[in-house]
């Protein structure tokens, strides 16, 4: 029979000899295997307690950024939204009141916030969009949820902890990637 | 003896157009359409006296006409310049022209805050698409802007004094459309500044014009603001009685709310005209009949495909029919997962139609 490659093997299906059918040492040959593997590289690592370091341009799920004093930064200008391929993100704007100024850094500000996390597709659009940088990409990947309404993300379920009243998980939350650029 | 009409021809970037005596360079230009149109800020068709502020629509003239084909010396505004038999306008075709353009975009953007994310104007403003074309990546200006605070002119019209650009449009329509003017420019120069004297509230009739003419987001409706962003609004053809204008204006809803009426803008973003009549609407079709029963619907409104309004609109769009039903003996699909019911964005019990201002913190987390 002529084969397609000359990298397709033929299966051998001559009856097996007197010392082959002992298995002995075919049964070595396995072993043989077995151990040398015991000396390799190990391609698995202990998930909870290791974790491995993502690449730097891994894309993970979104964070809405604050600025150094704690304000929140989107606007609501809806470029994100706009941007966004798989129409995963809605918002509602609303507007500044006087005493609100410590909370946001514009005078219109996003009231509701939310990510279909069903759809979206982790592509980077809505922050390369967003002119205001207030959402970005973290390290981090989404959590697993029982029920679908787990995965749509609001405002709260978004913003990045409050740079001064909870520094340690504000660090945290920007990742390795932030931190090496400041 | 009646006098035989006298014909002009103009060649504007090669193309040859006959217009009658008295148009303008600008107009004869919107004749032919296309790219070959200079843009314009601050003329406006329907205002008489609007125009040559901006210097946007400057042209060369090649020859000024048959009868005297030297070329003028300078570039001229096309908007406040008469066409003259056989006069050669250079406006894509002139290196000098488009230099003069990206130098003027810079001058308006000098003073003009890039505040876009925030302006309610974004989407559908002019200085924005000019910028764009025009513009440069970034400014060389080094100073401080000149910046104004924000006032509320009437309780429907919020003035942004910092983006206004100075185009005298807004007060051409104080003067020509309402009888009684209360707002016009105040101080010189670099101070300049449209404003009503001393905070007088604007309530003519006819005043809501002065946000469709507005060019920038410096005059923008208060009964819309921040409420959502142009390009999620449906932009809906609709018309009604009305005793006081012609009724026929532009509903821009988000499902079945209308959140802003506008009148109807043609391909210029001049207000259309309805036998001979520039389409200006009143106040009451623009402020107060915010329900759409109040209106008859025409149909989705036409808007360029460059536009980014037209984002998510496809017109003529047929929907597949749904089978499931018919096929499970009229029990419609089961749904895993109800969008509307998990998410709190275009709450059902929160209609920013109805609420006259800016939503703020009380609309959506009320006081107990």
């Amino acid at each position: 029979m002529q084969t397609l490659t000359n990298r397709a093997k033929l299966v051998d299906r001559r009856p097996m000899t007197a010392l082959e059918r002992i298995y002995l040492w075919n049964i070595l040959k396995g072993m043989i295997i077995t151990f040398r593997h015991i000396f390799k590289k190990k391609a698995t690592i202990n998930y909870p307690e290791q974790k491995r370091s993502f690449s730097a341009v891994f894309r993970g799920v979104q964070i809405l950024n604050r600025d150094e004093e704690g304000r929140e930064r989107c606007t609501a200008c809806g470029l994100c939204a706009v941007a966004c391929p798989a129409e995963a993100i809605t918002m509602e704007g609303a507007e500044r009141l006087p005493t609100e100024e410590h909370l946001y850094r514009e005078e219109k500000y996003a009231a509701k916030y939310e990510i279909n996390m069903l759809r979206c597709i982790f592509c980077g659009l809505c922050e390369e969009a967003c002119p205001k940088d207030a959402i970005y990409l973290s390290q981090t990947f989404a959590q697993a949820n029982y029920s679908r309404e787990g995965f749509i993300y609001k405002k709260e379920d978004l913003l990045i902890p409050h740079p001064k009243e909870n520094p340690e998980a504000y660090a945290k939350a920007l990742g390795e990637r932030k931190a090496k650029n400041n | 003896m009646a006098e035989e009409k006298k014909i002009f021809k103009i060649t504007i970037d090669n193309i040859t157009i006959d217009v009658e005596p008295g148009t303008t360079v600008l107009q004869a230009a919107r004749k032919i359409g296309g790219d070959v149109t200079p843009p314009a800020m601050c003329y406006y068709t329907h205002l008489k006296g609007s125009g040559g502020k901006c210097r946007t629509c400057l042209v060369e003239v090649a020859a000024g006409s048959a009868a005297d084909p030297r070329p003028m010396p300078k570039l001229v505004a096309s908007c406040r310049t008469n066409v003259m038999d056989g006069m050669v306008i250079k406006s894509l075709t002139s290196e000098k022209v488009l230099d003069a353009r990206n130098a003027v975009v810079e001058f308006l953007l000098i003073n003009h805050p890039l505040d876009c994310p925030i302006c309610d104007q974004a989407g559908e403003c002019d200085l924005q698409d000019l910028s764009y074309e025009h513009g440069t990546e970034a400014t060389r200006y080094e100073f401080k802007r000149r910046t104004f605070d924000k006032e509320d002119i009437g309780p429907y019209i919020q003035l942004h004094m910092t983006r206004c650009i100075l185009c005298y449009r807004c007060t051409y329509v104080a003067d020509q459309l309402t009888d009684t003017r209360v707002h016009g420019v105040l101080d010189r120069g670099d101070h300049s500044e449209i404003s009503t004297y001393i905070s007088k509230a604007i309530d003519n009739d006819f005043s809501g014009n002065m946000i469709d003419v507005c060019p920038v987001g410096a005059l923008t409706d208060r009964t819309f603001r921040f409420k959502n962003r142009v390009w999620f609004t449906k932009p809906m053809d609709a018309h009604r009685n009305c005793d006081k204008c012609c009724g026929k204006v532009t509903l821009w809803l988000r499902g079945d709310d209308v959140l802003r009426v506008t009148a109807r803008k043609d391909q210029w973003g001049e207000v259309q005209t309805y036998d001979g009549k520039p389409g200006w609407i009143c106040n009451a079709c623009r402020f107060h009949k915010k329900h759409k029963y109040d209106w008859e619907v025409e149909g989705l409104t036409n808007i360029t495909r460059h536009s980014v309004i037209s984002q998510g609109k496809y017109p003529g769009l047929k929907m597949p029919k749904e089978t499931i039903a018919e096929v499970m003996g009229g029990k419609s699909p089961n749904l895993l997962m109800d969008i509307h019911e998990i998410s709190g964005v275009n709450d059902p019990d929160i209609d920013l139609s109805k609420i006259e201002g800016p939503a703020t913190s009380n609309t959506f987390n009320p006081d107990p």
